[in-house]
């Protein structure tokens, strides 16, 4: 059991990190196509496990709306919004599913003006977020929130016509805080998380990181 | 009226040979002057699909005077067949870096690439086919075919010659990082520099065991494929393992089924582990949507219904960070972030307790297990940081005295 659940997997995790890292060196077409059908492998799991999210999807929301645990009216809505859309689905504007999607049916509608201004909504409200986490920052209590609440207001100045009309020094200003120190560190990090990323790809090729397979070694 | 006649006469004569001039030289085809080389190779670093075609820039180059190459299977062929038609006054060899480097005759000549098996679409052609190319030229109805056939046959490389530095720079830090845990098997007492994101997590459990709330875990938007979901993982099996020993309740969204999938595995393991496999309850580890705004307002609505004591996000986040770390901060819950997306880490900061900036995601791992092997990994990523600190300083004095070369060496192609 050990041997399917540890050995194999550490096996399948070395042989395919060392394969795929090497393949990005070597050009030729037989690399290629082993790339295309690693991805497509990729696609075909990510086909199966399909089923398995919308299982505990269905599986969460019916125990929720069974114990009747507070707000079990949302996996109502949950199972209203899927039946209706895999009904529309399955319809296909009267073509039905074994031919080719059909546009403009009901299933384009519901996503157009259902999902999508849904989405949209949810998205505007960041808005409303980033101001009220602006508010919380900006309070210069300490020397280093006062610095970044100066840079705030020059960048933000700088990025509007009336910084412009203010000074034509502050798109300037703006312009070398964002070129300058703000790259520098938004460098620094990716060198950072690039060195990290390297390391952990050879932990797991390795077998040194196991977590991912489940327990601690 | 006399002088007029005379400033009209002599206007006349000086006018004569202007008009044939210009007459002749906009009929003649002489007056397009074709390029002095035209050459054909097969492009080197490729599959082996396409051929490239170099020729000297002509004077005559302008935006309305054309360059067409014609390609035929025989070079006695008709050279009917039109493989590309591009204006004269582009493509040029700069647009090639990886064959030409950054020379500076390289705007002197054009360069194109020529993929033969599309141009011949639907022809059955042999895998050892040459192609030959004529190069013509036109302005108008003129039109100069040079006489030089060009020829070439393509054909995979089996190393990206241009990549050579990027697999040295890979090696050098592949060997480093190996050396460091082989090192760190022989001396496990390694000093770790305090990460407060990371000891405060037993704070955030203990106080959601007191509580008697939930811990709610969740990950990012990328799939298992990303190293930053990886490093999730792991922490989340390290938060699993504590969670099961303080007997406190663990939820887990999802919003990628695969994710998901293993991340059911590594909290059960871990409960396992923890002799308490009992508490493990596979419900807790759920998919609530699989695209981004529902992820958000499922997790959202969780937050506020169920109010969890602690928050984790981590991962890789997108335009969902500052709305699921406000809304977690709004409900009072401890909150710890940790996520390599560096467009998204001011928002974590910003609302939550602590974060993980960076590669600091990385070394959680480590920094939970204490495991020395894996300490050691941390170690050699500041070996690698203390030689790239080496490369930039030394590209700068290099740059400041006017060495650049520096510039291209690490140039990934």
């Amino acid at each position: 059991m050990n041997f399917l659940k540890r050995t194999i997997p550490l096996i399948i995790a070395f042989v395919m990190g060392v394969l795929m890292a090497m393949q990005y060196y070597v050009p030729h077409k037989l690399s290629q196509d082993l790339l295309e059908v690693v991805s497509r492998w990729d696609r075909i799991i990510a086909g199966f496990a399909v089923f398995i999210g919308a299982y505990s999807l269905f599986h969460l929301h019916w125990t929720r709306i069974k114990r009747k645990v507070e707000g079990w009216g949302y996996s109502v809505f949950v199972y209203f919004g899927a039946i209706i859309t895999l009904i529309f689905g399955f319809l296909n504007g009267g073509k039905f599913f074994w031919n080719d999607k059909q546009e403009g049916t009901m299933f384009d509608w519901l996503y157009s003006y259902v999902q999508v201004p849904a989405g949209a909504t949810i998205f505007s409200i960041l808005a409303f977020f980033i101001a009220s986490a602006a508010y919380r920052t900006f309070r210069a209590r300490t020397n280093e929130s006062t610095v970044l609440l100066i840079a705030a207001v020059i960048v933000m100045l700088g990025r509007v016509p009336i910084g412009n009309y203010i000074s034509h020094y502050i798109p300037a200003v703006a312009d070398w805080i964002m070129a300058v120190p703000n790259l520098a560190a938004k460098r620094g990090i990716l060198l950072g998380v690039s060195l990290g990323a390297i390391a952990t790809s050879l932990k797991i090729i390795f077998g040194i990181e196991r977590s991912y397979l489940g327990g601690g070694d | 009226m006399n002088v007029l006649k005379k400033s009209f006469f002599i206007t006349t004569i000086f006018s004569i040979p202007f008009f044939i001039t210009t007459v002749l030289f906009a009929q003649l085809p002489a007056f397009i002057i074709p390029p002095a080389e035209f050459n054909a190779f097969d492009t080197p670093n490729d599959a082996g699909e396409t051929i490239s075609l170099t020729w000297s820039a002509s004077p005559s180059d302008a935006p309305d005077v054309f360059y067409i190459l014609y390609i035929d299977k025989d070079k006695n062929g008709a050279f009917e067949k039109e493989a590309i038609r591009i204006k004269s006054n582009t493509s040029y060899r700069t647009g090639a870096p990886e064959i030409y480097g950054y020379k500076k005759g390289n705007g002197n000549y054009h360069y194109v690439q020529i993929f033969p098996r599309k141009v011949f679409n639907g022809e059955t052609i042999d895998k050892r086919q040459v192609y030959y190319f004529k190069l013509a030229m036109v302005a108008g109805d003129s039109k100069i075919i040079l006489d030089t056939i060009a020829s070439a046959r393509p054909h995979g490389n089996w190393l990206h010659m241009k990549k050579i530095n990027n697999f040295v720079i890979m090696v050098m830090l592949s060997a480093i990082i190996l050396y460091f845990i082989v090192h760190a098997r022989r001396n496990p007492n390694m000093f770790l520099r305090k990460i407060g994101g990371l000891d405060a997590v037993d704070d955030a459990l203990g106080r959601a065991t007191e509580m008697g709330k939930p811990v709610l875990f969740v990950h990012g938007l990328t799939s298992m494929g990303s190293i930053s979901t990886i490093a999730a993982i792991s922490i989340l099996g390290k938060i699993a393992r504590k969670i099961a020993d303080y007997d406190a309740n663990l939820k887990v969204v999802n919003n990628d089924p695969i994710v998901m999938s293993v991340s059911q595995e590594v909290v059960k393991e871990s409960y396992l582990e923890a002799g308490r496999p009992d508490a493990y309850n596979p419900d807790n580890v759920f998919l609530v949507a699989s695209e981004q705004f529902p992820y958000v307002a499922a997790v959202g609505g969780i937050m506020t219904r169920e109010r969890p004591a602690a928050n984790f996000f981590v991962g890789y986040f997108y335009a969902e960070a500052l709305i699921l770390a406000e809304t977690g901060a709004s409900t009072g819950a401890i909150q710890i972030a940790g996520t390599d997306a560096y467009t998204q880490l001011p928002f974590f900061i910003t609302t939550c307790d602590y974060t993980l900036i960076g590669e600091e995601l990385y070394a959680a791992s480590a920094y939970l297990s204490r495991e020395p092997m894996l300490m050691g990994t941390l170690r050699a990523q500041d070996a690698g940081k203390g030689l790239l600190f080496f490369i930039l300083i030394l590209g700068t004095i290099l740059a400041s005295f006017g060495l650049t070369f520096i510039t291209h060496l690490f140039e990934a192609f």
